[in-house]
């Protein structure tokens, strides 16, 4: 098990996200059948549609947690699966679960992912982002005491710990109050200031349109609509997601 | 990107930590440790000339079935709180998953081995501590949480996972078991060195061979 | 590649057959012909045994199950890692079946042994090296099918059934090791069943035509075995094929 060495930096290319054919089935029932998306870098992306549609394997498929039954992925330029350990470094997850330890504080949760993902000076890291999502007088409680808002706070924190170019988000504005909720725009871009490479998945579709540059509407495993935000809104949405009888 | 020793150390430190302020599994495997010790002196009925066929047995059969409530908790853990996804998200090895693991498990083995042994031996009157039983111990103890780990990780994703994990490991761990007992057997009766020679290059074998395939084998268990 | 994505016309081609091939009936024939071949080598050509008469018997079918129960665990563990290195669903299902298989002949050399101890020496269960080993091989096998049965989906189920089969026969020389050094330091009075090593060409001959006759029963078996799980598959697919059509 050599530790893989790969560059500083994803490969130059116009895509951050590349996406043909995936195909995935749980079981008798196809999560994403032949779908095709292209993401290039510094767009946010809102993924939608109904439950079932494909949203979270998508996502998981990205975050290399998946491997696709068919179908090729490609995150900056490295093609999963052969270069799947080089992709991870790269990409910040939010999923449903928060992966935090109920017994670590918040200091220490970040400074544990820090150190997995290679960030130089972990405490330090979390001492700056733990302000950030607004923990900073809650670092060094556990996060068994934390409520359900603070833990997503914390996930979202975590998610950045190695200061990731690109963003996978899976419902990431649950259980956030409205504070809460602000924060995931300054988490949008990177400690220099640059866009972040963001896909999004939720069900605010209001939200979906303030926050993202493009709204990707999933139905049945595939790419129903794909418009820019800006030419549309969350009553059209909702009626392109409630249409599941679209004959392709 | 962290070195892999740098991984394990990070996972190990995280374990370790966690186990420290729950006190879940460790508390729980020495009180069953002891248990079955006290149990046994009432299930046999060790006159002095008997205590040496049975005593080693018994100590075995405390360390393993203690060694099994471990070794179940350290994946059900992870599986319960979908924390494993956030670990296979990272880029770390996951080798390095099933290293951190195995010497955590090790390491809490080795302390309620620690506290059982000395307690066993004033219990049945028998037999010392030495050097040669500590390196017995230690090699029967890496073999079994060598597959053991393996099989947690295996066991927590089925149904009827508490009893996947025994099931899986007995008859896998039956010549770590056979060895440890023999060998445990002559050093405690006070055998020469040289007779238990041969069970411990049993121990040794064992846990090299299954040590690398568990560890090969362990990326396909954890891949989705 | 699936036959649901080829067009109707080539299908037919491509699946296995309703009805067997003319390989298997031959297959089929020969093994229902060896049977008896064997029952007779064992119960009349071959001579009765001076020590343990008739009894003695058992061994010409002790032994070859014994054999092929050895066979049918390699290949588990030969098609398991071939499972995790290609994933061609083939591979998992050839383990699946030999593995069952497998854990039927175990159990016949267990019932067969426990047959032959109890006229000989008035016990049905002797602690012996070779019983004893072939008693924890059953329950690394009885566990193989466990795990699978229990896996939460299909997939996974195989993975974690590729694991253990290689890593279970891995174990079965260590275990025979063990077992049979920890009998040596403990010995028994009651002698086991593979005692004898010079066998008379007669009772050389039977063994071996006992053999032949439980080999070709095992490839019988595992070919219907596999058509039907292949089938099995395909029917899958179809009806997932219709699901996602709806």
């Amino acid at each position: 098990m050599a530790v893989a060495t790969q560059s500083a930096a994803p490969a130059t290319t116009r895509w951050a996200i590349q996406v043909e054919g995936l195909t995935h089935r749980y079981g008798a029932s196809r999560a994403l059948d032949g779908l095709d998306l292209a993401v290039p870098w510094d767009e946010r992306v809102a993924i939608l549609g109904p439950n079932g549609a494909g949203k979270t394997t998508l996502l998981r498929v990205l975050a290399t947690l998946v491997r696709p039954v068919a179908g090729r992925v490609i995150l900056g330029g490295l093609a999963l699966p052969g270069q799947a350990a080089a992709v991870r470094r790269h990409i910040g997850l939010v999923a449903h679960q928060t992966f935090l330890y109920d017994e670590l504080t918040a200091r220490e949760n970040l400074i544990f992912y820090g150190r997995l993902y290679g960030v130089e000076d972990p405490g330090r890291r979390a001492d700056r982002l733990l302000p950030r999502v607004g923990l900073a007088e809650r670092a060094n409680d556990r996060v068994r005491t934390f409520s359900r808002g603070l833990q997503q706070r914390l996930a979202l924190a975590r998610a950045i710990v190695h200061d990731p170019p690109i963003l996978l988000l899976d419902e990431p504005e649950t259980g956030l109050d409205v504070a809460g909720a602000d924060l995931l725009d300054g988490l949008m871009t990177d400690d220099q200031g640059q866009r972040r490479t963001v896909l999004l998945t939720t069900h605010r579709l209001d939200r979906a349109v303030e926050l993202a540059d493009r709204a990707v509407v999933l139905l049945r495993g595939r790419v129903a609509l794909d418009l820019p935000a800006a030419d549309t809104n969350a009553v059209a949405l909702a009626a392109a997601i409630r249409d599941e009888r679209r004959p392709w | 990107m962290t070195t892999f020793p740098g991984q394990v150390g990070a996972l190990l430190w995280k374990d370790l930590l966690v186990e420290l302020r729950t006190r879940e599994i460790l508390g729980g495997m020495v009180v069953f440790a002891l248990l079955v010790l006290v149990i046994f002196n009432f299930a046999f009925d060790l006159r002095v000339d008997n205590v040496g066929g049975v005593a080693p047995g018994v100590l075995w059969v405390a360390f393993t079935f203690a060694g099994i409530l471990g070794l179940g908790r350290s994946f059900i853990q992870e599986k319960d709180r979908g924390a494993l996804d956030g670990l296979l998200a990272a880029p770390i090895d996951r080798g390095a998953i099933y290293l951190a693991k195995l010497l955590g498990n090790l390491l809490f083995m080795t302390v309620v081995e620690a506290i059982a042994l000395p307690v066993f031996i004033s219990f049945f009157n028998f037999g010392r501590i030495t050097l040669e039983l500590a390196l017995i111990v230690f090699l029967g103890t890496v073999g079994f949480a060598a597959v053991g780990t393996l099989f947690s990780a295996m066991a927590a994703n089925t149904r009827a996972r508490e009893v996947m994990l025994p099931i899986m490991i007995f008859p896998i761990s039956v010549p770590v078991v056979i060895a440890s007992v023999e060998a445990t057997a002559l050093a405690l009766g006070g055998s020469p060195f040289a007779q238990s020679l041969g069970w411990i290059e049993l121990l040794v074998a064992f846990d090299l061979i299954f040590g690398i395939l568990c560890f090969v084998v362990f990326d396909f268990v954890v891949e989705e | 590649m699936s036959v649901t994505s080829l067009p109707l016309a080539d299908r037919q081609k491509e699946t296995p057959s309703r009805t067997m091939a003319w390989y298997d009936w031959a297959l089929a024939v020969a093994t229902f012909v060896s049977f008896p071949a064997a029952l007779y080598g064992a119960f009349v050509y071959a001579p009765t045994e001076a020590v343990q008469g008739d009894v003695q018997r058992i061994f010409y079918f002790h032994v070859p199950i014994a054999w092929l129960m050895y066979l049918s665990f390699f290949v588990v563990f030969v098609a398991s890692i071939l499972y995790l290195w290609k994933r061609g669903d083939q591979w998992d299902r050839l383990a699946r079946c030999s593995a069952e298989i497998g854990v039927v002949f175990t159990t016949l050399v267990l019932i067969t042994g426990m047959l032959w101890g109890r006229p000989i020496w008035g016990i049905w269960w002797t602690w012996d090296a070779r019983l004893t080993s072939t008693l924890i091989l059953w329950a690394i096998y009885v566990v193989y099918l466990m795990l699978r049965a229990y896996s939460d989906d299909r997939a996974r189920g195989a993975r974690y059934g590729a694991v253990l089969g290689i890593i279970g026969f891995a174990d079965v020389p260590i275990v025979q090791m063990s077992v049979t050094w920890w009998r040596t330091i403990h010995p028994q009075p009651v002698i086991s069943l593979e005692g004898n090593e010079n066998l008379p060409p007669q009772m050389l001959f039977a063994m071996l035509v006992s053999l032949v006759a439980f080999t070709l029963f095992y490839v019988f078996v595992m070919r219907q075995r596999l058509r039907i799980e292949s089938l099995k598959g395909e029917i899958e697919e179809i009806e997932q094929l219709q699901e996602s059509e709806r």
